[in-house]
């Protein structure tokens, strides 16, 4: 009997899985069978100028303004920022502040524009030939079009891109594990639109330089899967599809990149150490579209989902719908839900004005019932060491949670306060439903207030103390000044009278003669 | 429409709550428990249900010296459970105060005075065997043969005698197996004629012999705790370090010197051993949390076992065992961490090229 049959069905991603992590009920069916639809224009498009991590950008036009679609109408501003484009052609009526998409309620820079109903389009980009374009055409690219991740990270793209200067890479992951409950925004685009994503993907390999491209779909996803799987070479890069089991938080970046190859990222530290660089599937769709036609980052497939709407559905809306229009367009909710989300139940966040729109990072909108959420009493923990078994950081949460009680910030930074990822799964899985992952997004908020506040107390003893040195100086400088004055003086008057002496003497001494 | 909760994430839950743990616990227990009751008569269920009232009524009494939500916290199940451990691991004909005070030391003192529910250093029910050992020694090491229910056994007048009115009964004065092991080799008897005279070692996987109310059947605890582990209520590690210590320590022991130790299914099989391998060793509340962490404990644990048992005063050594190390829980968790993911176990970025 030969071992060769086996070879090619061993599967290291099975060996190589994190250690740790949940499996919530995904809720995916309902929505998996969605068909991606096109939402009708919304009456008012709100477009935040802060879509990303990074710096606002920069609005371009003024109240009044005509916009064409796809202009640019935010322009990115220092290193890590982003382009925001109008999302269809239409008047500006106001260039202000609006409620940011995000449990804050802060007020945000925002772009409001009123849809003229003929959605047309203004000058694209010039499109390139990926063929023939450097690796600095496509990055420039990408960065003319304002992509950021859409996972929800909503980091620029093109920054990542750019990371080929500094890292030697060799793999591109695209991130399709779509581990998030609820959500099939991913799924769906990879089975409706696979020979893009893969044409994306193929784009995004050259302006890294890297040698293979990896797909890592959860096992959860067969038809996204086969549909990816058509598609064995792009661009002359190799590309192969992984199936990853279905484990939440498998889309965490590191935890990606350990299950696919084994090896960890260290502490603090990028995936590109390892020259892994990893983009979300919905990056990829977007990074094709901005390269082969030219068009900006100005929509993106959104998950409208949870018991609590009345038609869950995949929708490609346009950056800016209020969430209200997009759940209108689902049939509206059929009760008041208990969390109103944008993005998944694991790492989603609650709002509470439903004019807020949806941005570039935005993968959700879920309306939750309390049979959803299953919010129940807060009990003492019990030590059952659940949280610990499930950290896929390899964390202690009840231990950090009892140090933060007690007031020990340090203590808890000492043990991995700082590692957390905020995936939530210690919350999750607590029988106790303690808030352990809100108590350590609290205790990490505090610890940075506090470095800061140090780090101003240190910077304003530190400039006191130099003006006390600095006084000193002068004075110092004055007195020996003085001093030296002083002796100089006495010289003098010693010279002086040693000359008047020495005269008198002379004078005597001719008095002598 | 009414303002959603804005709490951060997550925004769902696992099914997994605190009265739920408490509730397949019970159930992993009811086995080896309805076994003992039917096998220990109506004495047993008397002592039973008075326990575990016992339980309830200082659980509430705490709570409302605490002043925490009564209803709330009496209804997760954990005083419940406590009452339930403490009354089987005792004599199932011991008479009803015996019952309640050890109700009262588990739940007072092993448990409130800590603090309440996840608080206590040490296990509730432990404390309250192990107190009660050393204050009552002759209530606590009065056994009864097993009556098998029915018409041999004492009807419900007698059982009402016995555990509230001080009503005699014929009882043997050797427990367990292991004590009488051990009285025996006191006495100067060989290990052979002791083991040829105690009939056969099935009457101890099966439960057939004097004992504790729930411990002594070592087979139905066994399916029990295989059923903690199913329900993923606890993990392998804990059952698994003690068993193995106790089995490799008492035969390597054996081996040795077989005139001075029984072979070790008699140490396996000896009821209390599987009850605390699966049931109290692995109490939440005072056990080290990590993996590894609950290996040393619970090889700890089946070490002292050992230890006491062959050269302790006292026949069984679980609860003490149990003590010791829950004494040490704190030091083990302190030093068992995790490795944090990307980090060397000494807490520094791994170094790229690190393979670990």
């Amino acid at each position: 009997m030969s071992i060769l049959p086996f070879a090619g069905r061993f599967d290291p991603a099975r060996l190589f899985a994190f250690k740790g992590g949940v499996h919530p009920e995904t809720r995916k069916f309902l929505t998996a069978e969605c068909e991606i639809e096109e939402m009708p224009l919304p009456a008012l498009i709100r477009v935040p100028l802060q879509q990303h991590i990074g710096v606002e950008a920069e609005p371009l036009v003024e109240r009044g303004d005509e916009v064409l679609k796809g202009q640019l109408i935010g322009k990115a501003r220092g290193p890590v920022s982003a382009n925001i484009h109008a999302p269809t052609s239409g008047r500006v009526i106001a260039v202000g502040h609006f409620t940011a998409p995000h449990p804050s309620g802060l007020p945000v820079p925002t772009v409001t524009i009123r849809p003229d109903g003929r959605d047309e389009w203004g000058p694209r980009l010039p499109r390139l030939r990926p063929e023939n374009a450097t690796p600095q055409d496509i990055a420039a690219q990408v960065a003319e079009a304002g992509i950021v991740g859409m996972g929800g990270a909503t980091f620029p793209s093109a920054v990542k891109l750019n990371l080929r200067t500094k890292y030697d890479l060799h793999t591109l992951v695209i991130n399709a594990a779509e581990c998030e409950p609820y959500l099939t925004c991913d799924d769906r685009l990879m089975r409706e639109r696979a020979e893009e994503i893969a044409d994306g993907a193929g784009i995004m390999a050259k302006a890294l330089g890297v040698k293979e491209i990896i797909v890592a779909i959860e096992a959860n996803k067969p038809q996204a899967i086969e549909a990816m799987s058509r598609h064995k070479r792009v661009l002359d890069f190799a590309m192969k599809i992984k199936t990853v089991p279905t484990q939440y938080p498998m889309g965490s970046e590191k935890h990606l990149v350990k299950t696919l190859t084994g090896q960890e990222t260290p502490a603090r530290a990028l995936t590109a150490e390892l020259g892994v660089v990893v983009h979300n599937a919905a990056t990829a769709h977007a990074v094709h579209l901005a390269v082969r036609y030219g068009e900006p980052s100005i929509s993106r497939v959104v998950t409208v989902s949870g018991r609590g709407v009345a038609r869950p559905a995949n929708v490609r809306a346009l950056i800016g719908t209020p969430v209200a229009d997009l759940l209108a367009h689902c049939g509206g909710l059929v009760e008041d839900p208990e969390r109103l989300l944008l993005g998944g139940p694991m790492m989603g966040l609650p709002i509470q004005n439903m004019r807020v729109p949806i941005v570039k990072g935005t993968n959700g909108v879920l309306a939750l019932t309390p049979a959803e959420s299953r919010d129940q009493d807060t009990m003492p923990c019990i030590r059952c060491g659940l949280c610990v078994q499930v950290c896929p950081m390899g964390l202690t949460p009840f231990e950090l949670n009892t140090r933060i009680e007690a007031g020990d910030l340090e203590g808890a930074a000492r043990v991995g306060l700082l590692d957390c990822i905020n995936c939530g799964c210690c919350s999750f899985t607590c029988p106790s439903n303690r808030p352990l992952v809100q108590t350590i997004q609290y205790a990490r908020g505090k610890l940075a207030e506090q470095e800061s506040r140090k780090h101003q107390q240190e910077q304003a003893k530190r400039l006191a103390e130099a003006r006390t040195a600095r006084l000193e100086a002068i004075a110092e400088a004055k007195r020996a000044a003085m001093a030296k004055r002083k002796a100089e003086m006495a010289a003098k008057k010693k010279r002086e009278a040693e000359a008047q002496a020495n005269a008198g003497t002379t004078q005597s001494g001719e008095t002598v003669k | 429409m009414t303002a959603p909760i804005l709490a951060s994430g997550p925004h769902t839950h696992s099914r997994f709550n605190v009265p739920r743990t408490m509730l397949a616990v019970m159930l992993c227990l009811s086995p080896a428990t309805a076994f003992g009751l039917f096998h220990f008569g109506w004495p047993a269920v008397l002592l039973f249900s008075v326990t575990l009232a016992a339980a309830l009524l200082f659980e509430v009494l705490c709570l409302a010296i605490a002043g925490r939500p009564i209803l709330r916290f009496a209804t997760d199940g954990s005083a419940l459970l406590t009452g339930w451990i403490v009354a089987l691991s005792l004599p199932p004909w011991a008479p009803w105060w015996v019952g309640f005070t050890g109700a009262g030391i588990a739940i007072v003192i092993g448990k409130h005075m800590f603090g309440g529910l996840g608080q206590n250093l040490f296990n509730p029910a432990m404390v309250a065997r192990a107190m009660l050992l050393v204050a009552l020694p002759v209530q606590m090491t009065t056994w009864v043969p097993p009556v098998i229910g029915g018409p041999g056994g004492p009807g419900f007048q007698e059982a009402l005698a016995i555990t509230f009115g001080g009503g005699t009964f014929d009882a043997v004065s050797s427990a367990s197996p292991l004590g009488h092991i051990q009285s025996q080799l006191d006495a100067g008897l060989t290990m052979d004629s002791i083991l040829a005279g105690m009939g056969r070692v099935h009457d101890q996987l099966f439960g057939f012999v004097p004992g504790s109310l729930g411990e002594t059947s070592a087979l139905l605890l066994l399916i029990g705790g295989i059923g903690l582990i199913l329900l993923r209520v606890i993990t392998v590690v804990i059952p698994l370090a003690v068993l193995g210590s106790v089995a490799l320590l008492s035969g390597a022991a054996w081996l040795i010197a077989p005139d001075s130790f029984p072979p070790p299914q008699y140490h396996l099989l000896s009821g209390s051993l599987m009850f605390c391998a699966f049931f109290i060793a692995t109490d939440y509340v005072t056990s080290p949390v990590t993996g590894f962490g609950k290996m040393i404990y619970g090889i700890g644990i089946g070490a002292l076992i050992f230890v006491i048992r062959s050269w302790g005063a006292f026949p069984e050594g679980a609860a003490f065992a149990v003590l010791l190390m829950n004494a040490c829980t704190p030091l083990i968790d302190e030093y068992v961490r995790p490795r944090i993911f990307g980090r060397t176990r000494a807490g520094k970025p791994l170094e790229l090229g690190d393979t670990q």
